[in-house]
């Protein structure tokens, strides 16, 4: 039990537990204040309006864990809805040829920017900014308008509904569960996954002990790459158009999903599970603001930004605990005195296990 | 031969390449091209229509160049750019004889918001990405709440002048974005804040231990880059006779760093020219013009700019240079090894 309690302090679970109180603080909130919030179908809701924002966010939170950013999730979605779009009512295909040429696409643009970003040794900001004004250049080069799918496979797909207790999950939600399964499997039970977070903690240290640097980093953008894809073909479906103008500003969406979950920033410290908590908060205040009905659409980008910043505030004053935490002994460092917890820039150690030993 | 060299490797060569080019792509194009003509007492010409709409640009990248020199960011630009308009705009609406009050308002809307993005920064510690990143999602909160939502026309003249007018014979915004120009310059060149900017650039804790009082530095360029783009939202919000707290200053912050980096200075801290980044903005929007007058579908804009950016990231990146540079040295050094085995062995 005491345990239990010292986990739940740990500098490195903190953020991710005041992420789930926040959460459930808000939807409890919700419950009491309006009637008709606290029911399966709102929190189901939560999760098939959001479906495209986790996935996204899931991709996005692996990239900020190995210290790097990526600013074209938003236009590759964008992007990912033309080309559904294209190849279902211009080529006529059906749905099971388009989209995996879509993910295989996203897959490849994203490594292309990783390929630049680790061989050139160029900023990621830079270079996924690049990739933002390509990808959503060639939305407006293949068309200006808004394309309406009416391929009968895409609709199919579209309607298929899963009955869960009052609410019910589409297509969308399902995939972003599975996506979201995998990615958790992914981050704390693989070899890459513990790269990651090698990389991200140091890329030097990584380095030195023969990680494989290059591939990951690549790799990561091209996981980026496929999950804004795939997050993009969610939102087709959710819309059953193309358009070049979607997902505008759902970089930023994403990066605050991933921060308010608890990722920090500076790379190598975070859980995945945090990104569905934060996307979840993200989707409670737009819900909160919809069932309040007096509120405009721009609370919710100032409560998103006040969140934001308690929430940095809280990682801040985690981080600043941690570092005096190793740097208060003798200046032996974190060995003197906690092996375990060496401090908020090592690899985690989600699954037991030395990272070192399992690589 | 020497002074050759040092001109090869000046931190302007670059991007006034990279300008000269894109104007003789232009020149090519069309001969008139840099020809002036006077019209009721107003220049006119392609060049200064470049430079009217560049001067925003270049306002906000001057403060961003500031920031990026010590190792920060400021991405919250655009959304101070749509407060700062909102803000001039709601006091205008009331009376529209207040133009002073209005410009202060905006002013005092961007040295707040710099402020903010300061304290968080220099005092409390947070990476600039990440403390930028509230003010930019809040910002347009912030800028739509005082607009209620509305895009507020603007309808004083001597606001409207601004953005709008002229002043012996050249826009009002080029003037405005000159004498930015001049005074940063003046600030940063002939006082000691741009070798204290360069030195926290470099390294921040060396700078701290000989007795800087590098927290209050980094908090003034945030001031700094927050006013700019109070400016730049005065400018524009005149420009376009309106405040839209949504669209206005939208992906400003992004041609904001564009223009830095074109200009050369460096993305990790303390080599920075501010010299470089008017050539940088001027050349985002020759760039946008050249697209245009080429007859380049506006649609493909953003994918000549998309390429521009990457060439040039990569042309300055060391690591690409040395990896395009080997082959050309492994021309020659397999010859002189295959005549020195020839000799071993004969």
């Amino acid at each position: 039990m005491r345990k239990l309690t010292g986990r739940l302090a740990d500098p490195r679970t903190l953020p991710i537990v005041a992420t789930i109180v926040l959460f459930v603080a808000l939807f409890g909130f919700g419950s009491v204040m309006y009637t008709g919030f606290f029911s399966m179908q709102v929190l189901t809701g939560l999760l098939v309006d959001n479906a495209f924002l986790l996935v996204v966010a899931i991709g996005m939170t692996f990239v900020i864990l190995s210290g790097g950013i990526d600013l074209s999730v938003g236009a590759v979605v964008a992007l990912t809805t033309i080309l559904c779009a294209v190849g279902a009512e211009w080529l006529h295909w059906p749905i099971w040829i388009v989209v995996p040429i879509v993910l295989v696409f996203g897959t490849l643009y994203g490594a292309a920017m990783g390929v630049l970003i680790h061989f050139f040794r160029l900023q990621p900001f830079i270079i996924t900014l690049a990739g933002m004004f390509l990808a959503r250049g060639a939305c407006f080069l293949i068309t200006t308008q808004s394309i309406t799918i009416n391929e009968p496979t895409f609709h199919a797909v579209a309607s298929l509904s899963l009955p869960l207790g009052g609410g019910s999950l589409n297509a969308g939600a399902l995939i972003g569960i599975a996506a979201l399964v995998v990615a958790i499997f992914i981050a704390h039970f693989t070899r890459f996954g513990r790269n990651v977070y090698a990389i991200g903690g140091n890329e030097r240290s990584a380095l030195l002990m023969g990680l494989p640097v290059a591939r990951t980093k690549i790799a990561v953008y091209a996981l980026s790459g496929f999950c804004a894809a795939l997050g993009g073909v969610i939102f087709t479906l959710y819309v059953l158009s193309g358009y070049g103008l979607q997902a505008q500003g759902m970089e930023l969406d994403a990066i605050a999903a991933t921060v308010i979950g608890g990722t920090l920033l500076t790379g190598g410290v975070g859980y995945v599970i945090g990104s569905l908590f934060g996307v979840g908060i993200l989707g409670t205040i737009q819900t909160l603001i919809t069932f309040d009905g007096t509120l405009s659409s721009w609370w919710t980008r100032i409560v998103i930004g006040a969140l934001l910043c308690v929430f940095c505030l809280l990682q801040r004053m985690i981080e600043r605990q941690a570092g005096r935490r190793r740097t208060g002994g003798a200046g032996l460092g974190p060995r003197s005195k906690e092996p375990s917890n060496g401090g908020q820039r090592r690899p985690e150690q989600h699954g037991g296990g030395d990272p070192v030993t399992m690589v | 031969m020497k002074r050759l060299h040092a001109l090869a490797r000046h931190q302007l060569l670059w991007p006034a390449l990279t300008l000269i080019l894109l104007i003789l792509l232009d020149v090519a194009h069309r001969a008139s091209f840099l020809s002036l003509t006077i019209l009721d007492g107003h220049l006119f010409g392609a060049p200064i229509d470049i430079l009217n709409r560049a001067a925003p640009l270049v306002i906000v990248s001057l403060g961003m160049t500031l920031v990026i020199a010590t190792r920060g960011i400021d991405i919250s630009v655009g959304a101070t750019v749509a407060m700062a308009g909102a803000a001039a705009a709601v006091i205008l609406e009331a009376d529209p004889s207040r133009v002073g009050m209005a410009l202060g308002a905006a002013l005092a809307v961007g040295l707040l918001a710099g402020m903010w993005n300061g304290l968080l920064v220099a005092f409390v510690g947070m990476q600039p990405i990440i403390a930028t990143l509230i003010l930019m999602v809040a910002g347009r909160g912030v800028a739509q709440l005082l607009t209620g939502g509305q895009i507020i026309p603007i309808g004083a003249e001597g606001y409207l002048r601004l953005g709008d007018g002229y002043l012996a014979m050249v826009p009002c915004s080029v003037w405005i974005a000159l004498v930015v120009s001049v005074v940063l310059t003046l600030l940063v060149n002939r006082t000691a804040l741009g070798l204290f900017v360069r030195a926290i650039g470099i390294n921040p804790v060396a700078t701290r231990l000989v007795g800087l009082r590098s927290s209050a530095i980094v908090f003034g360029v945030y001031v700094i880059c927050g006013l700019m783009a109070a400016v730049a939202g005065i400018i524009i919000s005149s420009n376009v006779r309106s405040a839209d707290g949504n669209n206005a200053g939208l992906l400003l912050e992004l041609d904001a760093i564009l223009a830095v980096t074109l200009g050369g200075t460096s993305l990790l801290g303390g080599r920075f020219s501010l010299g470089g980044t008017v050539l940088g903005a001027l050349i985002i929007q020759t760039l946008t013009y050249t697209t245009y007058s080429i007859g380049v579908p506006p649609e493909a804009t953003l994918v000549v700019k998309a390429v521009v950016v990457i060439v040039v990231s990569v042309i300055q990146s060391e690591a690409a240079r040395a990896m395009l540079l080997k082959p050309m040295k492994n021309l020659f050094s397999p010859a002189r090894q295959r005549a020195s085995t020839g000799t071993s062995t004969s």
